[in-house]
């Protein structure tokens, strides 16, 4: 099976000196492409800037990070925006849908970023809202959605370019169970398949069911890696 | 991804408004002030203005502008006409005389006393009658605005009555007969200007041992007339000026010893700052509020320079219609201006200036965002 993700002794620090404060103290992880992993943990323990390090968003202080083989620390700056905009799918926690934007433009969002002609892009993202079933509100704006809606466009926006990551950060924290439920289902159905791979960082114990693997992190480090919710 | 920087510009209507009223507010208040400014400014030159034939003025060598009259000698026409290279040279009187109303109430005019034979000097664009007619006994040519106000005739009911052709006035105690009606630049202070010959000026004037005012010259064909001042200057120690740089020596008198630049300075500066604070402050707010979006961008994959260009874009629309709007206004209050005493003129300059006023305006508003935004952390959208 091929490594999505690749990280060997992976340390990340914020502050300098004595306010120095280390939020991953040696993180070694193999996400395989293809599966579903569950990031979980309590608050701090770091998994934020995990998935942050993984995305390219954040540098690592030390260690290894390679994402479908390419080495993260070999990026800089504007290439490593771009590589982003080719390789990862986002959904975030809050959405982070513009409101001035429909549905379909919202979506359209990383076609755009990668100079796809803004018809054609509206084009693709329609489709891809139909998959996400949201054929019907192609035209509202965000804040004429429900959450669950919302947060079906964010998932439709994050695979309409057809990333071979996608990196969710607490993706049903702001949705009722139901709703929840629902958008994990969607997330199997349609975001996972062939090489595509979904990293989630989640403290929604009702969605753990649905992950391939569970990594469990405490105070900077992997605890334990276990394969269904039964082993936690 | 211009159509997203747009859309999120004008999709927040409220911020947009703010930071198009701004842009407007400063736009309008700049150019406004400095179109009165302008056209206070021109009214110090009015005269020159108005007399485009010649090319040279000669005058005392200690007068400091157009109204600082230090007569000369009759003879120093003659000298003038000496000088090589002139092919004319004309009198001219520019007084400050009294007229005395219908009503027994005086008013300061400025005489201005053209060469009697050539008329060089008189009015270019008549309204009413025939600047020949400055040749008939006592007459007079009075520009428009004064012959319609402080020079009207007061009627039994308080009401005024233009003064019109064939109408006569009193101007120190010599008759005028008006025989045209002018339109002239109004003078820096208002005041009506009447013409007639030189000789008549003359006659109008206190007697004073010299009464010519200045010397108009024409250079001849292919003489530079800035050579040529300074042959006059050389041959009879008068100064002498070509009309443009006496126009820029008579507003340069009225800058450095008159507080209206600092006035008007004041005014465009309040406008400059308000504009800046206003449409600098509001455009931030915008950034701030749009932060986590501009780093849900940059995550997904949009670079610095990407960004940078949506901002600039922004910037240059608000930028680009609080100009247009606040020109807009100032021209449309021109417009609706135009026939009172207040002084207003916009010329091209002045609104190449404004735009350039609101393109740094813009700038400084859109670096403070562009500053944020580079140096916005993408991880910021992973903060709930």
């Amino acid at each position: 099976m091929q490594t999505a993700v690749n990280l060997r002794g992976v340390k990340k620090s914020y502050g300098a000196g004595e306010s120095r404060v280390p939020a991953l103290r040696g993180i070694d992880l193999d996400v395989n492409a293809g599966e579903l992993l569950m990031l979980v943990g309590p608050s701090g323990c770091g998994k934020t800037t995990l998935i942050s390090v993984i995305a390219g968003i954040l540098d690592q202080d030390e260690g290894q990070c390679s994402v479908f083989g390419r080495e993260m620390g070999g990026l800089r700056g504007a290439q490593k925006a771009l590589w982003r905009g080719a390789t990862l799918g986002f959904v975030f926690q809050a959405f982070n849908l513009l409101p001035s934007l429909t549905a379909a433009e919202n979506v359209a969002v990383p076609l755009l970023l990668r100079d796809v002609p803004r018809r054609q892009a509206v084009a693709k993202a329609r489709e891809m809202l139909e998959r996400v079933g949201l054929g019907a509100r192609t035209e509202s704006r965000p804040w004429q959605l429900s959450g669950g809606q919302q947060q079906r466009v964010a998932i439709a926006r994050a695979l309409v370019h057809e990333p071979r990551l996608i990196v969710c950060d607490e993706p049903t924290s702001a949705l009722d169970h139901q709703t929840g439920a629902s958008v994990m289902e969607l997330m199997r159905s349609v975001a996972l398949g062939g090489e595509r791979t979904l990293v989630v960082v989640t403290h929604d114990a009702r969605i753990f069911s649905y992950a391939d693997r569970i990594a469990v992190m405490d105070d900077g480090r992997i605890s334990k890696i276990v394969d269904s919710a039964n082993q936690l | 991804m211009n159509f997203v920087a747009l859309q999120m510009l004008i999709g927040d209507r409220a911020k947009y408004i703010g930071i198009l009223i701004g842009i407007t507010f400063a736009s309008l208040l700049i150019t406004q002030q400095s179109a009165i400014f302008t056209g206070i400014m021109s009214r110090t030159f009015a005269t020159i203005t108005d007399l485009p034939t010649p090319d040279v003025w000669v005058m005392d060598e200690k007068v400091q502008y157009i109204d600082d009259i230090k007569p000369l000698q009759d003879t120093e026409l003659y000298r003038v006409r000496g000088v090589e290279g002139v092919e004319w040279a004309t009198p001219l009187y520019k007084g400050l005389l009294k007229a005395r109303l219908s009503n027994g109430n005086f008013q300061s005019c400025v005489v201005i006393g053209v060469d009697d034979a050539t008329l060089i000097g008189a009015p270019i664009q008549m309204v009413d009658g025939r600047v020949e007619d400055l040749r008939q006994n006592d007459a007079v040519i009075l520009d428009e605005h004064s012959a319609k106000g402080k020079l009207a005739r007061v009627q039994a009911d308080g009401s005024r009555a233009p003064l019109r052709i064939g109408d006569s006035l009193e101007i120190n105690d010599r008759r005028g007969v008006v025989v045209g009606i002018c339109k002239v630049s109004r003078t820096f202070q208002s005041q009506p200007v009447v013409y007639t010959t030189f000789s008549r000026a003359t006659s109008f004037a206190p007697r004073e041992r010299k009464l010519l005012s200045f010397v108009l010259a024409k250079a001849k064909p292919g003489v530079d007339p800035l050579a040529l001042c300074a042959r006059i200057t050389s041959a009879t120690g008068l100064r002498a000026h070509t009309r443009e740089d006496f126009k820029w020596i008579t507003m340069q008198y009225f800058l450095k010893y008159t507080g209206i630049p600092i006035n008007f300075g004041m005014s465009v500066l309040l406008g400059f700052l308000v504009g800046t604070i206003i449409a600098g402050q509001t455009f931030f707010n915008f950034t701030l509020d749009n932060l986590k979006h501009f780093g849900a961008l940059k995550a997904m994959g949009a670079t610095n320079g990407r960004l940078v260009r949506m901002i600039l874009l922004q910037a240059l629309l608000v930028g680009s219609l609080g100009w247009g709007m606040g020109v807009g206004g100032a021209a449309t209050f021109g417009r609706l201006t135009s026939s009172t005493e207040l002084a207003f003129r916009m010329p091209w300059q002045l609104l190449a200036i404004s735009g350039g006023v609101v393109l740094i305006i813009c700038s400084i508003s859109a670096l403070i965002c562009i500053w944020k935004v580079a140096r916005l952390e993408p991880a910021i959208v992973f903060k709930g």
